[in-house]
């Protein structure tokens, strides 16, 4: 039997939160972040890979990651 | 014959990933942070988060207790029982709260500034003493709070606005300092390496005694700046992820090659009698003269 199955992921980002440092833009491995300004903005979310590095090296608590 | 349905079987629902729930740790309404875009301090209170998350102490029974400098803001974020003291002094109340409480489990949040210059002789007693405690030494390298002055642990020849010229002072070794005074868990970790911190904060957390922890971290605004880092991204890569070794990486290593570099991971771990229970011991011995 063959599965093909697509895991999808949402990606929350507090506006409130978010001082755009840009560590994530940097450490995410795909390219699914970059700056809009001084706020962090999803530009390929089909690329996420639910890594959680972006969470992970975010110091403000301002972005995560959910599988849905 | 079997019926189709027991042939088959369900598929094994794979485990979605859940990121980790911060907000039962996060005193409500403190967020955002005072803490500059990217400053590896708050990547470091996460990882503590989730190593206290781990333990799965109640939070009525940790106490988190600091001094000054932007470390030592850490306990205005989190909802434990939390002391905000006196520059320096944080190991002097989280020693009076210990004694008195011997039951609490005590953090101390501080800085190298904090807990090596100003606090130093605090940081050998405390040591020295082996109580029950966790220092988390939040090291970069330079007084943020105060604008930028040389610390303890300023490397040789890095700026800083006392050492406009080059820090010309040696450094102290944060790990070999508190193992020569007498801590009896000794570990380093970095931001950049947040699962590795994660793991040491929990195993020192754990540990019966003085644990110390070294963590290294990024100050952009000031140690950054004045040291010609361009973004806090590059300050992770150079200073934490490439200043540093493994220590089981580093057993296969040429000295030369682990020339200059910090090593992380536990450093050292000893059993011996803790301050509470030494005391206590006391107590009853000379009550039952
Ligand atoms: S989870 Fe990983 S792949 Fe997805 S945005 Fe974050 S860092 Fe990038
Ligand atoms: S790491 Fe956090 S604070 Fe920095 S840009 Fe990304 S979401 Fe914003
Ligand atoms: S001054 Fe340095 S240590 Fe203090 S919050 Fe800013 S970046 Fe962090």
């Amino acid at each position: 039997m063959a599965v093909a199955e697509k895991r999808i992921f949402r990606i929350e980002i507090d506006d409130r939160l978010c001082k755009g440092c840009n560590l994530c833009v940097d450490f995410c491995p795909t390219n699914v972040l970059t700056m809009d300004g001084n706020l962090v903005v999803v530009k390929d979310l089909d690329a996420c890979n639910g890594c959680q590095l972006c969470d992970n090296r975010c110091p403000d608590f301002a972005i995560q990651v959910f599988e849905e | 014959m079997s019926t189709p349905a027991e042939d088959v079987k369900p598929l094994a629902k794979k485990k979605k990933k859940v990121p980790f729930n911060y907000s039962p740790y996060v005193r409500g309404g403190k967020l955002p942070h005072i803490w500059c875009p990217g400053c590896g301090h708050g990547i470091v209170l996460k990882c503590l988060l989730r190593a206290l998350h781990t333990t799965e102490i109640s939070k009525d029974d940790i106490a988190m207790v600091s001094g000054i400098g932007c470390s030592s803001r850490t306990p205005g974020y989190v909802d434990f029982n939390t002391l905000h003291t006196l520059h320096g002094r944080a190991l002097a109340y989280a020693t009076g709260l210990k004694m008195a409480k011997p039951k609490l489990k005590v953090i101390v949040t501080t800085g190298d500034g904090d807990a090596l210059a100003i606090g130093g002789n605090h940081f050998i007693h405390a040591c020295r003493r082996n109580l029950d405690m966790t220092i988390l030494v939040y090291n970069n390298s330079i007084y943020g709070m105060t604008s930028g002055q040389s610390s303890p642990t300023t490397p040789q020849g890095k700026i800083s606005t006392t050492g406009r010229y080059g820090n010309i002072e040696p450094t102290f070794d944060t790990c070999s300092l508190a193992q020569a005074a007498g801590a009896t868990f000794v570990a380093r970790g970095t931001a950049y390496h947040f699962q590795e911190l994660e793991k040491v904060i929990f195993e020192a957390m754990m540990h019966k005694g003085t644990s110390v922890v070294d963590v290294i971290d990024a100050c952009p605004t000031y140690y950054g700046r004045f040291n010609k880092y361009k973004t806090p991204t590059e300050m992770m890569e150079k200073i934490e992820k490439e200043g540093t070794v493994s220590v089981k990486q580093a057993d296969k290593l040429l000295p030369e090659e682990l020339q200059g570099k910090l090593l992380r991971g536990v450093l050292y771990k000893s059993d011996r009698p803790e301050y509470c229970e030494e005391y206590n011991k006391l107590v009853i011995a000379v009550q039952a003269k």
